[in-house]
């Protein structure tokens, strides 16, 4: 039976840190036996809520976020706690991607891409806290 | 009837994120200022693309389209790709698999 793993860590929630939290969430994921395939939608992924948080959450103030990796039944997730101000990136409005260059807005493609490279998406508010987890199943 | 237009060929390579988009449009957008209309980006040696460059990728080509230009795409591959398509910039945006499909120079001749 495969052991659940869980490790976390805390990191400032600055633009310029963003890389270290993605090298970390990479490199567990690949210790964690994800496919290949997916390290780079993982990564990018991780780079979207990251940068999200540091812009929405925090207003590009100091700040905190947690990174909690949990492999366990075939998921892999990412959970990923700021303490900023309440911020859902679900609740973008989702980019219409048929419109012509002139029409197209530039807002919600970081949150577009989220859901479209993970498997599942979950945001709550909860104890003051921002909780996003993105999730790869990796039992298929 | 009309000649085909020049490109200029702008190569984008390594990553097109967060830390690196400004340089990028900055490029461009000083392109723009001397004249240039047309532009290919060269994404052959482009590893990575977020968010923040589809962004910036999107300000430029409205820049070119206000003067009557346009933009194009070049050999976009692995995630570049992906996110690309994914991202529906494939269609408002013609994709090459190479250059030898379209008149063109370099930024600088």
């Amino acid at each position: 039976m495969a052991d659940a793993a869980a490790s976390s860590r805390v990191f400032p929630a600055t633009i310029d840190e963003y890389p270290r939290i993605v090298d970390f969430v990479g490199e567990k994921a690949a210790a964690a036996g994800v496919p290949q395939k997916r390290l780079p939608h993982l990564r990018l992924a991780v780079e979207e809520a990251v940068v999200n948080i540091c812009h929405y959450a925090y207003h590009a103030q100091s700040g905190k976020i947690e990174v909690r990796i949990e492999h366990a039944g075939g998921e892999f997730s990412v959970r990923l706690a700021d303490n900023g101000v309440p911020f859902d990136p679900l609740t973008a409005a989702v980019p219409d991607i048929t419109l012509s260059i002139s029409e197209r807005q530039s807002g919600g493609l970081g949150i577009f891409l989220i859901r479209r490279m993970m498997d599942d998406v979950h945001y709550e508010r909860r104890a003051e806290q921002n909780i996003l987890t993105l999730v790869l199943r990796t039992d298929t | 009837m009309q000649p085909d237009p020049v490109y200029t060929v702008v190569p984008v390579t390594g990553r097109l994120d967060t830390a690196t988009t400004t340089a990028f449009e900055k490029q461009c957008v000083k392109l723009i200022s001397e004249g240039i209309s047309h532009i290919v980006l060269d994404l052959t040696g482009l590893q990575y693309i977020s968010s923040s460059g589809l962004r910036s990728i999107l300000v430029v080509a409205k820049k070119l389209q206000a003067n009557d230009g346009a933009l194009a795409l070049c050999n976009p591959g692995g995630i570049v790709q992906e996110v690309i398509s994914i991202s529906g910039f494939d269609n408002i945006f013609p994709v090459y698999d190479n250059l030898e499909a379209l008149a063109t120079h370099s930024a600088g001749e």
